[in-house]
């Protein structure tokens, strides 16, 4: 007797456990961001580059799991 | 109308894939000349065309189209070259402005209307700005420190047992992975957007071609979910195109830094 069966790719439930890093990631970041700037309002413009920088660097893993799932796709 | 789009929609490929990006040649006998090369020739044109025809007779007081012009050469000269690169970084302002213009172009073209992709997802495109940011960020070092300037990014102050760890360290994060993850930061940028947009859309005819009754209306929801994800895309474009420049800049910056 067959309890369940799961049939598709398994890349959607990879990627969904590889976003979960950057998920966290972004959130420290703009999270840090918003304190400093309650903290002391005339810092916001000096981080914000810093922020960017520092959001793009931590969600190019996120990106490079949508890429390389396609990548990977044809290949079991 | 609707039942000549659904008829098209029965035959339309639905999960989406990397086939997608592969659009065919647009004239027989060049086969290079696809939509992305237009795009890229039209992206050059509207930038040269915009930028001439804002300077053409500039005025004390400046009319809109060259307030514009200079707001965003302004921008990247004062908020991007002089604050992260510091004074002398002034002289790449205009490298800066010509990268984040023409980025800002081609991405927005993955969102408006008949164009509704960007040549940048296309990996060939955000390779080749890569390299040049690369090459431009090294021959500075080099041209700056001579061969001293291996030493300035790679040893770092730090007690000689933990360098062997990172020396290694230093030198895949700068030579290796900086150009890899610039590039690939904006293609997968532009092309999940793509795929998210095409999901959503394309979603949206299979749910209305399919047997349930139910599942019908969800098409509508879907839809609604492609628009506002097109505000998401419009965002996310001219974020990327930042991003590219403030971290070329700021590579450039690391650079020309005196010795730790």
């Amino acid at each position: 007797m067959e309890l369940a069966e799961v049939s598709g790719s398994l890349a959607a439930i990879g990627y969904g456990l590889a976003a979960i890093g950057p998920g966290i990631g972004v959130g420290l970041i703009f999270a840090s961001y918003i304190q400093s700037t309650a903290r002391q309002p005339e810092s916001s413009r000096m981080t914000l580059p810093y922020v960017w920088v520092g959001f793009a660097v931590v969600e190019a893993l996120a990106l490079l799991g949508v890429a390389f799932g396609f990548v990977w796709a044809g290949k079991v | 109308m609707i039942g000549s789009t659904i008829g098209l929609a029965a035959d339309l490929p639905f999960p989406p894939g990397v086939e997608d990006f592969y659009l065919p040649g647009l004239f027989g006998a060049y086969p290079w000349i696809t939509k992305f090369t237009i795009l890229v020739w039209v992206a050059v044109a509207l930038i040269l065309i915009f930028f001439l025809a804002a300077y053409r007779n500039p005025k004390l007081v400046p009319t809109k189209v060259q307030w514009m012009a200079e707001s965003i050469y302004g921008f990247t000269r004062n908020n991007v070259a002089a604050d992260l690169i510091g004074p002398e970084g002034i002289r790449f302002a205009p490298y800066l402005c010509t990268l984040l213009c023409f980025l800002l172009v081609t991405n927005l073209f993955g969102i408006v209307p008949f164009i509704q992709i960007s040549p940048n997802s296309h990996i060939a495109f955000p390779v080749i700005l890569a390299v040049i940011s690369y090459v431009l960020f090294i021959y500075q070092g080099l041209r700056r420190f001579g061969l001293r300037y291996f030493r300035n990014t790679l040893i770092l102050p730090a007690p000689w047992y933990v360098q062997p760890i990172l020396i290694p360290i230093e030198f895949a994060s700068t030579f290796l992975i900086r150009p890899f993850t610039l590039a690939v930061r904006l293609f997968a940028n532009m092309f999940a957007g793509h795929v998210i947009l095409l999901v959503f859309t394309l979603g949206g005819f299979v749910l209305l071609n399919s047997d349930a009754l139910f599942l019908k209306p969800i098409s509508l929801l879907s839809w609604a979910m492609a628009i506002a994800l097109t505000f998401l895309e419009a965002l996310v474009a001219i974020l990327q195109a930042y991003v590219f420049v403030v971290l070329t800049s700021s590579y450039l910056q690391g650079a020309l830094a005196e010795e730790h």
